[in-house]
């Protein structure tokens, strides 16, 4: 690893003042610090970010939870408010990594990074999420661009993030055996109105299968999507699962998820 | 006194390693030492055609570059192959030179081809960065079955070809195949592993100028051994120079038997530079660079009656040795593969041939198990599908075949001394509930799930010694064990064995022996081992050794001791030595009852003398002191056996495979420690399942490593596992005084095929290869729906 200057930043003014083309924000550091030790990324400057107080905390309205960025997987997982409120939320907290990744690892970094087999982001788009920055509010199905790409501007920090409370949730996730990241994940809210079906792993980035939305928001029920034959062509591909696979994988984890709501 | 040989006697080891206190080698830091890095080949198959340090040299730190062809004007040599295997047609077997830092060519992805020293860790990191090795890079060899066709990797060695090994007889066995109803054959691969011990591998070299001495603390499973093969072959130091300590070492599994590059060139460096050198191995480094085990590909064939009775067995299989022949690269996949392939089973007419072929990927060499793996699955994946296809119940057709008498003699080479394989079946049927198998198979179904019973029988050969054996197969040493026990005056005991704990916890159940056959409190009673200059020599610890065989040359060794004691104590009490009887610590003259104790008798050993009389406690002929050396050379191998039995659920829809049910049960002989036998049988399990369900070390045709972390390789975790239901049955070894097996391999022989028995049970018998990944099992579920629709 390179050389680096290590800054603590008080509140989030100072962070993004801070920031410039050659920093990173350092929160859980789970991905930042293992890509800077593998010489895959070197940063001149990581600012810290966990003792700035606004980052960090849950709370809970009638209509939505609101998670502080820096708040960790394991206090989402743990937090009985957020249980009870989108009990799916905290069992995709539950199932992040490892219990040394879920100390560390927070709910800021994961959306921010935006691995295209997380699973917040999903989480983020089934139930309608609002990004909180220090400049702006994003829509959730405005944020995710790419594979590792966000609306972030640099320097733009993400304070907190405000999901939905929808009527019925799961989230079920096909985990990559070794790393426990999702080969396939679907999130599927069923929310006042319509549904959303959100799936991560699978492609790029994580999307909201139009197909299945609809066919969920006319019968709520497993059965209106049994047997849907997905278009694989721009499924991800690795050695852990094919195409073909993942497409698969889309429809049974999206009707586990709808039986389990 | 209560005997401690059975019980379950708490880890002595425990205390350091659970409050931190353990020292290993990365721990160890001398006064000014260096760090070293290496610079390893990014290439699979490459030829050197300059390297250019000039660059690297001006980098801050840097105390030292050497290359290959410093190491080659030094006249340091390089890595060997431990056995020599002859082929079918009597030549010998072929091997390239194995420089310690390839000069002309680099052979596999992390051959290191230069070594950077610098005063910092940091510092080296940076410099070995600007080393600059240009590289004409070849076209890779990677694929096991299709070695023999690709490009010639080492000069001379026809198509990349060690040798063509025959252990059986092929005409006998047509002649069987001829007479049979039925032939069961099937195409099998067994999947490459990458060993993963917790602790890296690493190594400190340090440089006594003065006594000329090189001191190397190692990673290693066997010091001894390293430091005579780094003598006699590396050139490295003469023997006495050189002191190999192996300290608190974090699991080896096969992987820590070879000397290795880093160990020679950091010692030879050492001494060159005049400083001690620190090297610990990262991760990635220990996947790329570490041995890997198993990776066959096999054609066997089983020939049997209509009732079910076995005729003859053929093995055709490619062993990938990977770029070089390491220390047990050539045994593992004939010796220690083909005698075993046969299983527990009377079969008339066998043969196995292997076909051993060089590749550009990683050393292959012995991994837990190291062949024995390999012949079970071969063996019993057949079995199961001969009870498929014969229609014969899986348990009934193994019992069938199952020798009637012990000694046994095994069709290839082994004769079993003892054993009793039906009841070990029964037991294990018993604690599985196998008959219960079928309620539990129409729950699953009615969940819409696959549900698959398996069976395994297996035998190893295990307890790697008879000297005269092993080297007349070609081993380059004998493989005996030795033990030193030293009394203090104060009757305090220091054991020293020359084989090696890494997790075998030898510092508990050895204490255990030695107390009982000594008397002597087991707190009082140290058991020292891994420094070449405590013992006289060792062989060190593989092949489920250690107890049958460096346990009982502690044995031996203590009852020279007792049979001092005899002596001394009869001069002392004026008896005759036949009339003495040793008991509990007690030598008790039969006739007077008189006695003295054990540490009565060590004090007077080294104090033998009487203030105003001239008057000596030791017999005529006696020295003072007392300490016993033995060198224990067994008569034959030990073979533990036994049944295991798993069941699965599979999920249809996503291919997920959940092992329900794991019941071992297993005949190790005579049981020491209970609590560290379970130990050593979930460890094997674990990586046993591991093979079957979730490992895999994968090369592209490029030779990169694709699974070269923990993101891709998938190492199993405790909740992959269901409770394992561990029993024993007992025979005892007829061939050593304690009668023990040897236990530390079995779980990892017997569960693949038991794991995938199992799966391949719930699909309907559609084979799948290992590891059973949820996109396999998916794939052979949607075709057994499809075969299904068309039946219906
Ligand atoms: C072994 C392992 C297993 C894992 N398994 C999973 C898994 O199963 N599922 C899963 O979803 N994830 C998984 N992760 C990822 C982990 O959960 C973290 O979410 C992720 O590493 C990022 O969070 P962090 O807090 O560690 O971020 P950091 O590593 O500190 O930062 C990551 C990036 O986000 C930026 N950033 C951080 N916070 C903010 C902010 N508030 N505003 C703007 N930018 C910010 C940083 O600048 C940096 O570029 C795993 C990680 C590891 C190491």
């Amino acid at each position: 690893m390179k050389d680096f200057n290590y800054h603590s930043a008080k509140d989030s003014k100072e962070a993004s003042k801070l920031a410039s083309s050659s920093s990173a924000f350092l929160a859980g550091g789970m991905t930042t610090i293992p890509s800077m030790k593998l010489g895959l990324a070197t940063y001149k400057d990581l600012i810290d970010i966990k003792n700035i107080k606004k980052l960090s905390g849950i709370k809970v309205s009638g209509k939505s939870v609101t998670i502080g960025a820096a708040t960790k997987h394991v206090e989402v997982s743990n937090s009985k408010d957020v249980k009870k409120a989108i009990p799916s939320l905290s069992s995709l907290a539950e199932g992040i990594g490892d219990p040394q990744v879920r100390n560390r690892g927070t709910i800021g970094g994961s959306i921010a990074n935006n691995d295209p087999s997380a699973d917040y982001p999903s989480a983020c788009i089934a139930l309608n999420a609002t990004i909180h920055t220090n400049e702006r509010k994003i829509e959730a199905a405005k944020f995710f661009k790419g594979m590792f790409e966000t609306a972030l501007k640099k320097g733009e920090l993400i304070e907190a993030i405000e999901f939905q409370i929808p009527e019925k949730s799961s989230y079920q996730k096909h985990p990559n055996p070794a790393s426990r990241y999702a080969i396939v994940g679907v999130y599927v809210a069923k929310h006042k109105g319509d549904v959303n079906v959100a799936v991560t792993g699978a492609k790029s980035c994580v999307y909201n299968d139009k197909e299945m939305s609809k066919a969920l928001s006319g019968n709520f029920s497993s059965s209106s999507i049994d047997g849907m034959d997905l278009d694989s062509s721009e499924m991800n591909a690795d050695m852990h699962a094919s195409a073909e696979f993942r497409a698969s994988l889309v429809v049974t984890q999206a009707k586990k998820a709808v039986d389990a709501c | 006194m209560a005997s401690l040989v059975g019980s379950r006697v708490e880890r002595k080891e425990d205390k350091r390693f659970l409050t931190g206190k353990g020292r290993y080698t990365a721990d160890i830091n001398l006064a000014n030492q260096t760090y070293a890095i290496f610079v390893r080949s990014p290439h699979a198959r490459a030829s050197i055609k300059k390297i250019n340090i000039d660059k690297a040299l001006k980098s801050s730190g840097v105390v030292s570059i050497l290359t290959g062809k410093e190491i080659a004007d030094d006249k340091i040599g390089g890595l060997i192959a431990g056995w020599a295997i002859r082929s079918e047609d009597g030549t010998e077997m072929k091997c390239p030179g194995n420089p310690p830092l390839a000069k002309d060519n680099v052979n596999f992805v992390g051959d290191p081809v230069a070594v950077v020293i610098a005063e910092s860790l940091a510092e080296a990191k940076e410099a070995a960065e600007k080393v600059e090795v240009d590289y004409k890079v070849l076209k890779a060899v990677t694929s096991t079955a299709d070695a023999m066709n690709g490009d010639t990797i080492h000069e001379g060695i026809d198509k990349n070809l060690c040798f063509d090994w025959l252990l059986g007889d092929r005409q006998k066995v047509k002649e069987a195949f001829d007479k049979a109803d039925k032939v069961i054959s099937i195409d099998i691969i067994n999947n490459r592993l990458i060993p993963n011990a917790m602790e890296p591998r690493a190594c400190v070299a340090d440089y006594n100028a003065a006594s000329e001495e090189i001191t190397l603390y190692t990673t290693s499973q066997n010091p001894h051994l390293s430091r005579l093969i780094m003598s006699a072959f590396g050139n490295v130091a003469p023997e006495h120079k050189l002191r190999v300590v192996a300290p608190d070492v974090g699991g080896g599994f096969g992987s820590k038997i070879n000397v290795y590059n880093e160990d020679i060139v950091c010692s030879w460096a050492a001494k060159k530079i005049n400083r001690a050198i620190k090297w610990v191995a990262e991760r990635s480094e220990s996947f790329l660079t570490d041995i890997h085990g198993r990776d066959h590909v096999t054609h066997a064939e089983l020939a049997v009656t209509k009732d079910g009775k076995f005729l003859g067995f053929k093995n055709e299989t490619i062993a990938n040795l990977g770029a070089y022949a390491r220390v047990f690269g050539t045994v593992t996949p004939t010796y220690l593969f083909g005698p075993c392939a046969t299983g527990v089973y009377e079969i008339p007419a066998a043969y196995t041939n292997v076909k051993a072929v060089y590749t550009n990927t990683a050393p292959v060499d012995a991994y837990r198990g190291a062949g024995r793996p390999e012949a079970t699955y071969t063996i019993e994946r057949l079995v199961e599908k001969a009870s498929m296809e014969l229609g014969i119940d899986k348990t009934e057709l193994r019992i069938k075949n199952f020798p009637t008498a012990f000694p046994f003699k095994q069709t290839l080479v082994h004769t079993v001394d003892s054993g009793d394989y039906v009841a070990g079946m029964e037991k294990a049927k018993q604690m599985a509930d196998y008959k219960g198998f079928e309620a539990r198979r129409k729950e699953s179904e009615a969940k819409g799930k696959l549900r698959g019973i398996g069976v395994t029988s297996y035998f190893e050969a295990c307890g790697i010694a008879p000297s005269a054996a092993v080297m007349s197969l070609g081993c380059g040493v004998g493989l005996w064990e030795s033990a030193e026990v030293r009394f203090n005056p104060t009757g305090q005991v220091t054991v020293y064995t020359g084989s090696h704990s890494h997790g075998q916890s030898h510092q508990t159940t050895f204490a255990q022996i030695a107390a009982d056959e000594l008397g002597v409190p087991i707190e009082n009673i140290d058991i020292v081992h891994g420094d070449t200059d405590k013992g006289t020599f060792g062989m060190g610890t593989y092949g489920s050794r250690s107890l049958a065989v460096g346990g009982i040359a502690i044995v031996n060794a203590c009852k020279k001791i007792v049979e001092k004691g005899k002596r001394v104590t009869a001069k002392m009490l004026e008896a005759n030595p036949e009339d003495v009887e040793f008991k509990d610590g007690e030598f008790i003259v039969s006739k007077s009852n008189k006695k003295k104790t054990i540490g009565e008798v060590a004090f007077a050993c080294y104090l033998p003398g009487v203030r105003d009389e001239m008057k000596s406690p030791l017999p005529e002929g006696d020295e003072p002191g007392l300490k016993e050396t033995s060198f224990y050379d067994p008569s034959n191998f030990s073979f533990p056996a036994g049944t295991h039995i798993a069941e699965v659920e599979i999920d249809p829809e996503t291919g997920h495979v959940k092992l329900e049910k794991y019941t071992a049960c297993d005949d190790f002989g005579r049981i020491i420690n209970p609590m560290v036998v379970e130990g050593q049988v979930h460890g094997g399990l674990a990586q046993g399942i591991g093979q079957a369900l979730y490992e895999n070390a994968e090369y592209d045709e490029t030779g990169q490593l694709m699974t070269g972390s923990y993101m891709d390789y998938t190492m199993p975790r405790a909740d992959n596992f269901p409770e394992f239901n561990i029993g024993y049955t007992c025979t005892h070894a007829t061939t050593n005084p304690l009668g023990v097996k040897g236990c530390g391999e079995a779980g990892a022989i017997a569960a693949p095929p038991t794991v995938m028995n199992a799966v391949i049970d719930a699909l309907g018998g559609q084979e799948v290869t290992m590891p059973a990944t949820a996109e396999k099992v998916w794939k052979a579920c949607k075709n057994l729906k499809k075969s299904n629709a068309k039946a219906a």
